[in-house]
């Protein structure tokens, strides 16, 4: 069975959801306390999205610093997967797991609603079961979301192919706003080098249902979950 | 022996900066039109014992790169005094 822990940090507001989302496709997902330090035999870890430590300094700076994120560390070196979701994003590139940063919004304004991006890599644990190029529709909820890094660290990404998810440009014809925080290259998710690290500001685990509104988001647990194939996660997915 | 540091986290130049815009603009709109090139950042003080000045600030000089700014988007300014 995929072991999936959702590390809990005071002030995460999407672990339920994304432990939720995660057992829909199969997995034996479970919350891990940010003080703890043994992720239990995770084959995934999770970072949810939320407001851990009230954002204080910057958004996931003080986060960065939990016991549970050596542990987290190790498991990324290891070539384990990660996802970190919106803050869990800020969180990844604060830890260096990721690069660049996440900043205010560039309208200031802190936005909620859907958004259209693209899938442009399917060779990550979270995006295999989408076609490349697939515009899918997610909820966006964040205040620094606008993602940034130096020139050479933007062409290095685009050049080795890490940017996952991209806010679909003004021209592509959705009914939404097409980069809603002003991110760079309308980067809305990138990988790190080895693939098995991904950050993505949009909310899959929010969008994962028909009855939630959008259900786009179950693929990334469809993929994750495909990541280790095993008969319970087969059953749920032919339902 | 105790030193006050102070720390000025700024964002850095040549960032898109909305809050120094948003600022910029409240202050237009209430009549200081004179007011223009609008940054926001952040002010940070703390105390470190240090053996000398110069340990003081080498060490808020760590603390900085490692936690109080990030070296992507922020430069940061030190002011070491003696307590």
């Amino acid at each position: 069975m995929l072991n999936v822990a959702v590390v809990q940090f005071p002030g995460s507001n999407s672990d339920h959801d994304a432990v939720r989302a995660a057992a829909a496709v199969g997995a034996n997902s479970y919350l891990v306390w940010h003080r703890d330090t043994d992720l239990r035999g995770a084959d995934v870890v999770i970072l949810p999205g939320g407001f851990s430590y009230g954002d204080y300094l910057r958004a996931g700076a003080i986060a960065r610093f939990s016991p549970v994120m050596a542990a987290v560390q190790r498991h990324a070196a290891d070539g384990g997967a990660v996802l970190g979701i919106c803050n869990g994003f800020q969180i990844l590139c604060e830890a260096h797991l990721l690069p660049g940063a996440l900043m205010r919004n560039a309208g200031l304004h802190f936005v909620a609603k859907p958004v259209d991006v693209t899938v442009e890599r399917t060779d990550t644990p979270f995006t295999g079961a989408f076609t490349e190029g697939q515009r899918v529709r997610l909820p966006v909820a964040h205040g620094e979301g606008r993602f940034l890094a130096g020139d050479d660290t933007l062409r290095m990404l685009e050049a080795e192919g890490r940017v996952v998810l991209r806010y679909v440009a003004d021209t592509e014809g959705s009914p939404y706003q097409p980069n809603p925080n002003g991110s760079a290259a309308h980067i809305a998710g990138i990988r790190n080098a080895g693939g098995n690290v991904v950050g993505m500001m949009p909310h899959p685990e929010r969008a994962d249902e028909p009855v939630l509104g959008l259900a786009d988001g179950r693929g990334f647990f469809i993929s994750m979950a495909a990541g280790k194939p095993q008969p319970a996660t087969a059953k749920v997915l032919n339902r | 022996m105790t030193y006050r540091v102070h720390v000025r986290v700024m964002p850095r130049s040549g960032l898109l900066d909305p809050q120094g815009q948003a600022v910029e603009h409240a202050l237009s709109a209430l009549g200081f039109a004179e007011a223009g090139g609008v940054r926001v950042g952040r002010a940070i003080e703390l105390e470190v014992a240090a053996p000398t000045r110069a340990d003081a600030e080498a060490r808020a000089r760590q603390m900085c790169d490692k936690l109080l700014a990030n070296p992507v988007t922020e430069d940061y300014l030190l002011q070491v005094e003696e307590r």
